[in-house]
Order: structure tokens, then C-alpha cells, then sequence
């Protein structure tokens, strides 16, 4: 039962996927538009991978704190 | 008083406090027995949130960095921008994989990469050659942090090699007193005026036209250069180039020994997991660096000499108030000075852990560990600096270059094997000696090229390795490539073989272990007779 709780709580980590992906993904964003204060779409995209990864980890960090092996 | 006169004022201020912050480092939580390894190379594993957040900022983020990637994006423009991707994607992987290298070193006691790779895969031998590949890959890497240094010296006007000296001294006193706490403590008043530099550089950017008229300016500039690779963007053949270099260096991450040392001070899972979680600020702040290679392009900086480093401190002397250029050079050589600090331990705790008590004097007290560890720590630092007085200061960068790819071989054991114990120690260390060799053959085959696309050296121009259609790959990963196939093949052949595998004495629950586990305390006791580090801290609190 215990087990089978935390396995279930595991399946969170796959989310950490996601913030490992997105910033690989420069053959898509390699582009000057839409700028951002100035700032071409190239490089604040990756602020916003920079974020995103904040985000992701915490929320992966929130639904896994309770596991005790 | 002159500018100058305030900038120079300003940094020798800071750096006084500096050292006195690091000489006091020592009593900081001081142990009760402060000549254990344990106590001098990760802080007794007891450092909370804070400290290890500041610390890996600190040893992670390197003047280096903020001094080569500005360099860079300023001489070719977006795939300097590398750095930033590759940062961002360490944080998941380290959420992940670095939780696991933390238990399980906690468990076994581990300081190094190299220690875990013998237990995992029974093999002493294999646990040797990654802790020689550690070593000789972080020897330059402290190299170029004082080149750093030194570009910053020079600017402010402190040419020569006294300046560098008396600075190597200084922090080499401070570790070899207070091992990983002084790093640890300085990093907070490094990432202080970092904040601070930053503030200024943004302030300073949009007093000069803001970011819009400074990519204007920059593409304009790109332009009009002979280049074809540079541009905002990156060129329709950069792609892979840029992408295998952002996932060889994030992998390299996890193999260089100083990387482990800041995550191994943590006191428990949580604060690493936290510490994943927060580290894609410093990202922000790197990015943040890396556009400011941009706005010196668009200024109108030149670097002196040539030299490429010299443009992040020249364009903070011209366009920064005077007291702010202070606080910003002291930020920049303190950020040296830290992850020269901390590479020195952790090629120190390879050194005696994997070669001196595995080889050279089995069943070494730690206190004799200790000793080892912190004479070595010397040796590491005035090594590199006489690296970098003895030969071409570019040579050094050169190294730091093939350093990257020679990590890089170690991934499968210290890296996959956080994952896996199922390849076989002759093939982790045949694959590991193979992406040795095909990385170095392959720099050797890359010329260096100056601004106008001349041949200025035969060899070692590099690691980007041409595929001759304009694209070009990274060699790291090429070599990585082959290091697979050969450990995978040969795992194969040898288990068919029925060849006698090594024991792992890693258990699949020592990667979960956690502070405060019962059988990590019986582990301690059982092992050395030692109280464990909770108990320690208790009896002096």
C-alpha cells in the first residue's frame, strides 16, 4: 500500500522532462521576433526556460517531499 | 581623487574584507575535530539551504563565465549563447541524479566521483582512471579562473604576475585553513556585489539606449564583419554544433569532481532538491551577463591586446561609475578566486581518496586524509598558476578546452551509473580510454583560425570538429558516442564471455538513503567507530 503510494508520487519526476527539453529546443527558436523590451525572441525564450524550470522542480519537489523510502 | 583612484580604493576595500571573512571561515560552526576530511573538504555534510545555494553559485559560476560568455556572444554573437541553455538544463538533471550521488555518497562516505565509481563497479583500477581524468581536466579549469583573474588585474592596473601571486596566496592560506567554509562564506559576499554588478548593468543599459537600439547596433556590426557565422541568430548550419555543445557541457557537469563537493555539503535530500529548484536564478543572472556582450559590441568596446576577456572589464571601467567598477571587479575576481577554492579540494579529495589511500598508504587515518587533502589542495593552485606563468596563457584556455572533452569519458561510470550497475568494468574502462583517444585525435585535427579565417595553428584550435558541409559537432560528444558503443559492445561480449564481474557494493536503496536514516548512523559507527556528523554537530551546539 506504502509502495504503491510512492511509486504513484514517483511518476511526478517525469515531469522534469519538460524544463530539460525546452531549452534544447533552439532549431525552433532561433528567430529575432516577437522582441521582448527589445530583446529578440532567441534569447528571452530561454528566460522563460530558465523560469519554467522554477516552476516544474518546484512543483515535482512539492508532490514528492512526503516520500520516505 | 581620480576615477581610477576611486575604482582602485573601492576593490582593495573589498578584497581586505575578503580575506578576513575567509581567515575567520575557520571558526565558523567549527567542529569539534577539524583535521577530518570530512569536516575540511565538505563542511561535516551540514550545510543548509542557504549556504550550499551561495556556495554552488559560487563554485558553478565562475569569473570564467561571466568573463568568457560576454566574450563570447561579443566576438560571434548567438552561439556564444550556449552557455545559457546548458546552465538551465543541469537544474532538472541535478533534481534528479545529483539527489542520488548525495545518498549514496552519505551512505558510503564517498567525496569523489572516482570513489563511487570503484564501489559500483568493483574495480579499484577503473576508480584510478577517472580520478586521473579528474584531476588533469580541473588543473586548467583553475588555470583559466586565475586568467580571469589576472584580465581583471590588468585592467585595474595591477599588471604582471605579483598581483596574481600574492592573490593565489592569499586564498591557497584561506582553503588550506578552512577548506570548503571559506568558499562557502565568501560566496555570499561574492553573490552581493554580483547582484549589485548586475543592477548597474542594467541600469547602464538602458541609460544607453536600451536593449532595442543595442541589437540594432549589434546586428548592423555582425553585419559588416567577414565572418559568416556570427549574427543574432544562429546560422542555418549551426544548429547541431550549438545543441551538441549545450549537451556535452550540461553532461559535463555532473562528471568534473568540484561540481559533487558544493552538492555533497548539503545536510539532507530536501536541501538538494531545494537547491535544484533555486538554481535557475543564476541562470537568469548568467543570461543576463551574456547580453551584456551585445551592448559592448554595440558601445564600441575593443579589448586590449586582442585579448577577448578584457572586454567585460574594460567596458565596466568605461561606462560604470567609478565606486561601482570597484564593487564589480572585486565581484568578478572573487568569483575567481571561489571555484579555484573549491576545484583545488575536489581534485585534492580525488587525489587522496582514489590514489593515495587506495594506492599509495592503505587504511590512512582521516586525519592523515586531511593532511594529504589540503598540501594537495596547495600543490593544485600553484600548479595551475604556474601553468598559466610558465606557458602561453592560451594554451591554458586550449587545455580547459580538451579538459571538457576528457570529462566528459567518465559519464558512464559516474553519471550512468547513478543509474545503472550493469556494464562491466573492463568495458567502462576500455570505452573510457577509447573516448580519450578519439577525442584528442580528433583536436588535434582542428586548426586555429584568427577573425579573418587564417590558419594561425595547426592543432588543438579547438572542439568544434568540421563535417566539411559548414556544419560542425561537438567533440566531446563524438568521443562520448564511441565510449558507449565500446562500453556497451564489450559489456556484451564479456558477459557472454561469463568474464568475472566486479562486485558493486552499492545497494539499490543507498541511492534514496536520507540524513537521519538508522542505518546510516549504524553504517558510521560500524565503519570508523565514528560519531556521525548530526551527533558531532550536537556536541559542540
Amino acid at each position: 500500500m506504502a509502495a504503491h503510494a510512492r511509486s504513484r508520487s514517483r511518476h511526478w519526476q517525469w515531469l522534469l522532462l519538460i524544463p530539460t527539453a525546452a531549452p534544447l529546443l533552439t532549431p525552433f527558436t532561433n528567430r529575432i521576433e516577437p522582441t521582448l523590451l527589445g530583446v529578440p525572441f532567441f534569447f528571452w525564450y530561454q528566460f522563460a526556460c530558465a523560469l519554467l524550470a522554477t516552476v516544474v522542480i518546484t512543483v515535482v519537489y512539492l508532490a514528492t517531499r512526503g516520500d520516505r523510502p | 581623487m581620480t576615477d581610477r583612484e576611486i575604482e582602485v580604493g573601492v576593490f582593495l576595500a573589498l578584497m581586505t574584507l575578503v580575506v578576513l571573512v575567509g581567515f575567520g571561515a575557520a571558526r565558523w560552526r567549527r567542529p569539534a575535530d577539524p583535521y577530518d576530511i570530512e569536516e575540511w573538504s565538505v563542511g561535516g555534510r551540514a550545510f543548509g539551504n542557504w549556504t550550499i545555494w551561495f556556495l554552488l553559485g559560487g563554485s558553478m559560476y565562475s569569473a570564467y563565465t561571466f568573463i568568457a560568455v560576454p566574450a563570447l556572444t561579443y566576438g560571434v554573437g548567438a552561439i556564444g549563447w550556449f552557455a545559457v541553455p546548458f546552465a538551465i538544463v543541469t537544474t532538472p538533471l541535478t533534481f534528479y541524479f545529483t539527489t542520488r550521488a548525495w545518498s549514496v555518497a552519505r551512505r558510503h562516505g564517498f567525496l569523489t566521483h572516482s570513489e563511487f565509481a570503484a564501489a559500483r563497479f568493483g574495480s579499484p583500477g577503473l576508480g584510478a582512471l577517472v580520478a586521473i581524468t579528474g584531476i588533469l581536466a580541473t588543473i586548467p579549469y583553475v588555470a583559466v579562473q586565475l586568467i580571469s583573474l589576472q584580465a581583471v588585474l590588468r585592467t585595474i592596473g595591477f599588471g604582471g604576475e605579483w598581483p596574481l601571486l600574492a592573490a593565489v596566496t592569499l586564498v591557497s592560506v584561506c582553503t588550506f585553513r578552512s577548506g570548503l567554509r571559506a568558499p562557502a562564506l565568501l560566496s555570499v559576499v561574492k553573490d552581493v556585489l554580483l547582484g549589485w554588478m548586475l543592477l548597474t548593468a542594467v541600469l547602464m543599459v538602458a541609460m544607453y539606449g536600451g536593449w532595442g537600439s543595442t541589437f540594432r547596433i549589434a546586428a548592423v556590426r555582425f553585419a559588416a564583419s567577414p565572418n559568416p557565422a556570427d549574427g543574432l541568430l544562429l546560422p542555418e548550419t549551426g544548429h547541431l554544433g550549438f545543441l551538441t555543445l549545450v549537451i556535452g557541457s550540461a553532461l559535463a557537469i555532473f562528471a568534473y569532481p568540484h561540481a559533487l563537493v558544493g552538492m555533497l555539503a548539503a545536510k539532507d535530500r530536501d536541501t538538494v532538491r531545494r537547491n535544484a529548484a533555486a538554481l535557475p536564478v543564476y541562470c537568469a543572472a548568467l543570461a543576463v551577463m551574456a547580453l551584456l556582450g551585445f551592448f559592448a559590441l554595440a558601445q564600441g568596446v575593443t579589448p586590449a591586446d586582442g585579448d577577448l576577456n578584457t572586454v567585460v572589464p574594460r567596458m565596466i571601467h568605461e561606462y560604470f561609475p567609478a565606486w561601482s567598477a570597484g564593487i564589480a571587479y572585486a565581484a568578478l575576481s572573487i568569483a575567481a578566486l571561489i571555484p579555484a577554492a573549491v576545484m583545488s579540494i575536489a581534485a585534492a579529495n580525488t587525489f587522496t581518496r582514489s590514489l593515495y589511500r587506495t594506492y599509495l598508504r592503505p587504511g590512512a587515518s582521516p586525519a592523515a586524509e586531511a593532511w594529504t587533502s589540503r598540501w594537495m589542495s596547495l600543490f593544485v593552485k600553484f600548479g595551475a598558476a604556474g601553468l598559466i606563468l610558465a606557458v602561453d596563457p592560451a594554451f591554458s584556455v586550449d587545455l580547459q578546452l580538451i579538459g571538457g572533452v576528457l570529462i566528459l569519458q567518465t559519464i558512464p561510470a559516474v553519471f550512468l551509473g547513478l543509474l545503472t550497475g550493469w556494464f562491466h568494468r573492463v568495458a567502462l574502462a576500455a570505452g573510457l580510454l577509447s573516448g580519450l583517444a578519439v577525442g584528442l585525435v580528433l583536436m588535434w585535427d582542428i586548426p586555429k583560425l584568427d577573425a579573418t579565417g587564417r590558419v594561425v595553428a595547426e592543432h588543438f584550435g579547438g572542439a568544434s570538429w568540421s563535417l566539411g558541409d559548414g556544419r560542425t559537432i561537438y567533440v566531446g560528444i563524438v568521443a562520448l558516442a564511441v565510449n558507449l558503443l565500446v562500453t556497451a559492445a564489450l559489456t556484451l561480449l564479456l558477459k557472454a564471455a561469463g568474464a568475472a564481474e566486479g562486485r558493486d557494493l552499492t545497494r539499490p536503496d543507498d541511492y534514496l538513503a536520507d540524513a537521519g536514516d538508522p542505518y546510516l548512523k549504524r553504517l558510521d559507527e560500524l565503519i570508523d567507530g565514528l560519531p556521525t556528523a548530526a551527533e558531532r554537530r550536537e556536541s559542540v551546539g
